[in-house]
C-alpha cells in the first residue's frame, strides 16, 4: 500500500522519542517475561535450581583449586631448607656454623635446632611420646633451618642449596618445597579438567534452558500464531523468549553465587581449625569481582544462546493455518 | 486494489481448492465472496494474506505482486492488511485494550499514540467502555467487534474477513455488517467471505460466487448470454435458406 508519509514529514524529527519508546518497549517485554516466569514459580524454580547447581559445581571446584594454589604459594615463597648436620658435629660447632651462614647476604635467617630440641618437638607433635623414651640414644642430628632472602631467584636458590650441601659439616640438605612444584603441576591438570567439565555442564545448561523455552513456546502456540497472523516478525515473537532465557540465566547465576558463598561460610570454621593446626595465617579466597562477573555473564550468555536456539528452531514450525 | 489472475491452488494429494480464478476488486469497493463451504473462499483469502502461496497464477494487492514478497517481508506486508476471522482469534490472557493495541505494538508505535488509536478503534465498534475487560467476559458479538477493532486500528486500506458473522445471530450479524459498511464509506476496501446470502442482499453489495474452486458466473448473466447466443445461431440458421 502506498505509504502516506506527509504527516510525518511535516513533524520535526524526534530522535529521543524513538529511542525512549524503543527502550520502554524492551523494558516492558523484559518485565512481562519476568512476570511470566514468576507466574509459574514451581517450574521456574526447578529450571533456575538446575542452572544454579550446575554452575555451582565448576565454580566450587575452581575455588578449591584457587585456594589450594594460594595456600601452597605462601609456602612456596618461604622456600625454607632443612640442613641436617653430620652426627660428628657438636652443638657448639653447629651454632657457630649457623652464625656464619646467617651473615650471608642471600640468607634471611638461620635457626639452629639442636638434636635435643628436635627430639622434644618431635615427641610433642608426633604423638609417639612414650615410645621414644625407649630409644637408647637420640637418633636425630642437629638441624639448621635456613630461610633464603626473598631476593633469591629459583636458580640462585638452587646454587645456594648446592653450596651449603658441599660444606664439610653438612650431611644432607632437604629443599622442603620440591613437592609444592609437583602439587602445582597437579593443580594445573585439574584446572584443565575442570575447564573441560565446565564445557559439558554449559552444554547441559543450554539443553535445559532450550527445553524450558520450547515448552513455553508450545504453551503459547496459539498466541504466537495469532501475532504472526497480525504481522509480527520472527524477531518480535522471539524477543520475549530471549528475555525469559536472560532471566533464567541471571537467576541461575545469582543462585550459583549464593550457593558458593553459603558453601564458603559453612566451611569457614573447619578451615580456621585446620589452618590453626598449621599455625598458618591462611585466609580463604572468596570470589573476586571479576569471577562474579564471569559467573553471571556465563549464566546470562547460556540463557540467551539456549533460548535463541530454541526459539529460532521452534518458532519456524509455527505458521498460521 | 486486488487483482487475482488465473490463480490455481493445489493442495498436496491433488485436491484443487482453486482452479484458474481471475477476479478484480476495485479500490473502495465492498465485495462479498460467497459459496458453499469448500468452494475456495477461505483459500482465496489465505492466498491474499500470504498465509499460503498460489500454485499457479498471480495475486497483486495494491500494486504489490505477492509473488515477489519474500518470506522475510511477509510480516510487513500483513501489517498493511486488516484481517477479521470467524473465531475472532483474540488473545484471552489480556484485556480488550491490549488485544486491539497488538498490531500497533508490533509496528512499534509509541504508547501515547497507540492509546489514542486504540480508543478511536474501540469507539468505532462501540466498545469504548469495555477496554479493561477480558475477552472471555464479552459476548460472541462483542468479541467479534474487538477482532474488528484490532483489524482496523492501524487504518489499513484493505480489510479481509473470513466468515466474520459465522458464529453470530442475524441481529448481531447485521450490526457487524453495518460496521463494515461504515469503514467502506470512509474508503476502506473490503473483501468478505460469507455464505449468508440474505444478509448480503440486504446490503446490496457485489457478490463474487465461487463453486468448486471456480468463479461462478452470475446466473442472470448466464441467461442473457445464452439468449444472445441462441439468437445468433437462429440468425445464422435463418440465412441458410436464402
Amino acid at each position: 500500500m502506498a505509504r502516506v508519509k506527509s504527516n510525518e514529514a511535516l513533524r520535526p524529527p524526534r530522535k529521543t522519542g524513538v529511542i525512549t519508546s524503543w527502550l520502554l518497549r524492551h523494558l516492558k517485554t523484559s518485565a512481562t517475561a519476568l512476570g511470566r516466569i514468576c507466574s509459574h514459580p514451581f517450574g521456574s524454580l526447578m529450571t533456575v535450581l538446575v542452572i544454579g547447581v550446575t554452575l555451582a559445581l565448576p565454580t566450587s571446584m575452581h575455588l578449591i583449586i584457587k585456594n589450594a594454589r594460594s595456600a601452597s604459594t605462601s609456602w612456596d615463597s618461604a622456600l625454607d631448607f632443612s640442613v641436617y648436620l653430620k652426627a660428628s658435629v657438636t652443638e657448639a660447632e653447629g651454632r657457630r656454623l649457623a652464625a656464619i651462614i646467617g651473615k650471608r647476604a642471600d640468607i634471611e635467617s638461620v635457626i639452629f635446632l639442636s638434636a635435643d630440641e628436635a627430639l622434644l618437638e618431635f615427641r610433642d607433635k608426633s604423638g609417639f611420646g612414650p615410645s621414644l623414651d625407649s630409644l637408647p640414644t637420640n637418633p636425630l642430628p642437629h638441624t639448621l633451618i635456613i630461610r633464603p632472602a626473598p631476593t633469591n631467584t629459583e636458580v640462585s636458590i638452587g646454587l645456594l642449596n648446592e653450596e651449603i650441601g658441599n660444606l664439610p659439616e653438612i650431611d644432607f640438605v632437604q629443599l622442603d618445597t620440591e613437592w609444592v612444584r609437583r602439587f602445582h603441576a597437579i593443580l594445573s591438570i585439574l584446572e584443565q579438567a575442570i575447564f573441560l567439565g565446565t564445557l559439558f555442564l554449559g552444554a547441559t545448561i543450554l539443553v535445559i534452558i532450550g527445553n524450558t523455552i520450547r515448552l513455553d513456546i508450545q504453551n503459547r502456540h496459539e498466541e504466537i500464531e495469532v501475532t504472526k497472523l497480525i504481522g509480527a516478525s520472527n524477531a518480535f515473537i522471539r524477543r520475549p523468549f530471549l528475555y525469559s532465557g536472560f532471566w533464567y540465566g541471571l537467576m541461575g547465576g545469582l543462585l550459583t553465587l549464593n550457593l558458593v558463598w553459603y558453601g564458603l561460610y559453612a566451611l569457614e570454621a573447619p578451615i580456621a581449625t585446620l589452618t590453626g593446626l598449621y599455625q598458618s595465617n591462611f585466609v580463604t579466597d572468596a570470589l573476586d569481582f571479576r569471577e562474579i562477573l564471569v559467573i553471571i555473564g556465563t549464566g546470562v550468555g547460556l540463557g540467551l544462546i539456549g533460548s535463541w536456539t530454541a526459539a529460532t528452531r521452534h518458532l519456524r514450525q509455527i505458521e498460521p493455518r | 486494489m486486488i487483482r487475482i489472475e488465473e490463480v490455481t491452488k493445489r493442495y498436496p494429494g491433488g485436491h484443487d481448492a482453486l482452479k484458474g480464478v481471475t477476479l478484480y476488486v476495485e479500490k473502495g469497493e465492498m465485495a462479498f465472496l460467497t459459496g458453499h463451504s469448500g468452494a475456495g473462499k477461505s483459500t482465496l483469502l489465505r492466498l491474499i494474506a500470504l498465509i499460503e502461496r498460489p500454485t499457479k497464477g498471480q495475486i497483486i494487492v495494491d500494486e504489490q505482486n505477492t509473488k515477489r514478497i519474500t518470506n522475510r517481508r511477509i510480516p510487513a506486508y500483513r501489517r498493511q492488511i486488516g484481517m477479521v476471522f470467524q473465531d475472532h482469534k483474540l488473545l484471552y490472557d489480556r484485556p480488550v485494550f491490549d488485544n486491539v493495541a497488538l498490531p500497533l505494538v508490533i509496528a512499534g508505535i509509541g504508547h501515547r499514540e497507540a492509546s489514542r488509536k486504540v480508543r478511536a478503534a474501540l469507539d468505532q465498534v462501540s466498545l469504548l467502555n469495555r477496554e479493561k475487560q477480558f475477552p472471555a467476559t464479552l459476548s460472541s458479538g462483542e468479541q467479534q467487534r474487538v477482532g474488528i477493532a484490532r483489524a482496523i486500528v492501524s487504518r489499513p486500506k484493505l480489510l479481509i474477513a473470513d466468515e466474520p458473522t459465522g458464529n453470530l445471530d442475524p441481529d448481531l450479524s447485521l450490526e457487524v455488517m453495518r460496521i463494515f459498511r461504515r469503514f467502506n464509506e470512509v474508503g476502506v476496501t473490503l473483501l468478505i467471505a460469507s455464505h449468508d446470502i440474505s444478509l448480503i442482499d440486504q446490503l446490496g453489495c457485489r457478490r463474487i460466487a465461487l463453486e468448486n474452486g471456480k468463479l461462478q458466473t452470475d446466473e442472470e448473466e448466464d441467461v442473457v448470454a445464452e439468449y444472445v447466443e441462441r439468437l445468433e445461431v437462429e440468425r445464422e440458421n435463418s440465412r441458410w435458406p436464402e
